[in-house]
């Protein structure tokens, strides 16, 4: 996936007369994870959904364009915080889903390798309501991969996750997303810390740089740069909030 | 095994009231009949009752077959276009205050006094009910299903039939459940207005020949078939749901 290219936003959106964010250049950096926190409703998810060409509730005038000038549509691929797998199909059958959607035959080989990527092979036959949530994910993360898509936009994916499984999940996504363009919308500082090349805080008037522990990541949760970083970060989160 | 118990109790029950009715009031048996009379009855005339009854239930079977064929396509055009639906939704809500009831004699008069007035009649009468439901159970798939497929490059045929319809599948069984119960409502009152055939003939016949406990036996085998039917659709629709 070397020709994972960055993309920048930049605009002003508004909900009817109301203005959400203003002058807010997102940087998403070529072939880098990075995290974009801010408060709720000051319009992360709108910011992904405006990425992915996605109907929104209200107005942006201003540009989303790819370092290399191509289209973004058709290159990125989404993963929501509910796993979205078809309750109807097999965990195999829900990872080949896009190819079936697009009316092509599915890759089944291809498949098995991404489902014997995120470990669960030995599942491939079992409905979701058989799967654990953490087990869910990852097979939303196999889907995701199936896409083969350079740019992959996270929506808290793993926040509805518990402690260790959100862990577990954490370090697997950025083994197999490794080399693509990926932005993850958070709440969570610690998974910020843990996970960004870059971090930016949205605000109504402007995207703000966060700085990142000089380490790459993922970071050990317990390095006390990573830590101090993750301290930082939340106490500037209290205070705008 | 235990809720066939509390059916066999709560028949019991209905017929020892109605007998005690008959007790109490002192009814003669041509306004009342007693439990006992209409099964005596009903049995003398089996064969006369199943034919009638033979009838009746392939009118409700063929009305249940097109109605339902027909409201499950109309849901899916309705839910595949926002105008179509804009438009025809409101119009399909005005039918539905006009009576089948009183659309009877003219559908006689157009499909004649054989089945397919009969037919028509419970096609009309479950129309509704089946695209209603069906159209709301498309209209309600979760938003972010959608965008995920949308994101995916999913063409709008695929989308529709891998993900809207599958999961609408429930709603679309609960309006077979409410067809099945409706569409013997439609057949015997295109039986009562012009016929010579059918259950509903039969309890106009026996009724107008003071043959009441006739009638009481065709009624009861009318309920019988109409909650057979139920009990049909309700586990092929429970069997579309594992399905899906």
């Amino acid at each position: 996936m070397t020709n994972a290219p960055g993309i920048t936003l930049q605009g002003r959106y508004r909900i009817g007369q109301q203005t959400l964010f203003d002058a807010a250049a997102v940087r998403v950096a070529a072939g880098q994870w990075t995290c974009l926190l801010g408060r709720s409703g000051v319009g992360k998810s709108t910011i992904l959904r405006l990425i992915l060409g996605l109907q929104t509730a209200g107005q942006f005038d201003g540009t989303i364009a790819a370092d290399d000038g191509q289209p973004i549509e058709g290159r990125a691929s989404y993963m929501a915080q509910s796993d979205l797998l078809l309750p109807w199909l097999t965990l195999r059958e829900n990872v080949v889903l896009g190819a079936r959607l697009r009316g092509v035959a599915p890759d089944l080989d291809m498949a098995d390798a991404m489902i014997a990527r995120v470990g669960l092979t030995a599942h491939h036959t079992k409905k979701p309501s058989a799967l654990s949530g953490g087990m869910r994910q990852r097979t939303a993360l196999a889907r995701t991969l199936m896409e083969h898509r350079p740019i992959v936009l996270l929506d808290e994916p793993f926040s509805a996750l518990d402690a260790g499984t959100r862990a577990d999940m954490q370090d697997l996504a950025a083994s197999v997303l490794v080399g693509k363009t990926v932005l993850l919308v958070t709440h969570d500082p610690a998974e910020a810390c843990r996970l960004g090349h870059r971090i930016a805080v949205l605000t109504p008037t402007r995207t703000l740089p966060w700085q990142v522990p000089d380490t790459a990541p993922v970071r050990q949760a317990g390095d006390p740069a990573t830590l101090a970083a993750q301290a930082a970060l939340l106490a500037h989160l209290r205070a705008t909030a | 095994m235990i809720r066939f118990r509390y059916a066999l109790a709560a028949t019991l029950i209905g017929l020892g009231i109605w007998q005690i009715v008959i007790w109490a009031t002192g009814a003669p048996h041509y306004i009342l009949p007693s439990p006992w009379r209409v099964a005596t009855t009903g049995f003398e005339n089996r064969a006369l009752i199943a034919h009638h009854a033979i009838v009746t239930g392939t009118e409700v079977i063929l009305g249940l077959l097109i109605g339902a064929t027909l409201g499950a396509l109309t849901a899916i055009h309705l839910a595949a276009s926002q105008r179509l639906s804009r438009m025809v939704m409101p119009l399909l809500v005005f039918t539905q205050a006009v009576p089948v009831f009183a659309l009877a004699p003219i559908l006689t008069l157009w499909f004649g006094y054989g089945m397919a007035s009969k037919v028509v009649m419970a096609v009309l009468i479950i129309y509704f009910p089946v695209t209603a439901s069906f159209y709301d159970g498309l209209m309600r798939v979760t938003p972010a299903l959608l965008d995920l497929a949308k994101t995916m490059g999913a063409s709008t045929a695929q989308t529709m039939l891998r993900i809207k319809i599958p999961y609408a599948l429930p709603s679309l069984a609960s309006g077979l459940k409410l067809a099945a119960v409706y569409a013997p409502i439609g057949a015997v009152i295109g039986e009562w207005v012009g016929s010579s055939q059918g259950l509903g003939y039969l309890m106009l016949l026996a009724n107008g020949r003071a043959k009441i406990d006739l009638m009481f036996a065709s009624l009861i085998v009318l309920a019988v078939l109409t909650v057979g039917l139920h009990k049909l659709v309700c586990a092929l629709a429970d069997r579309m749901n594992t399905l899906a």
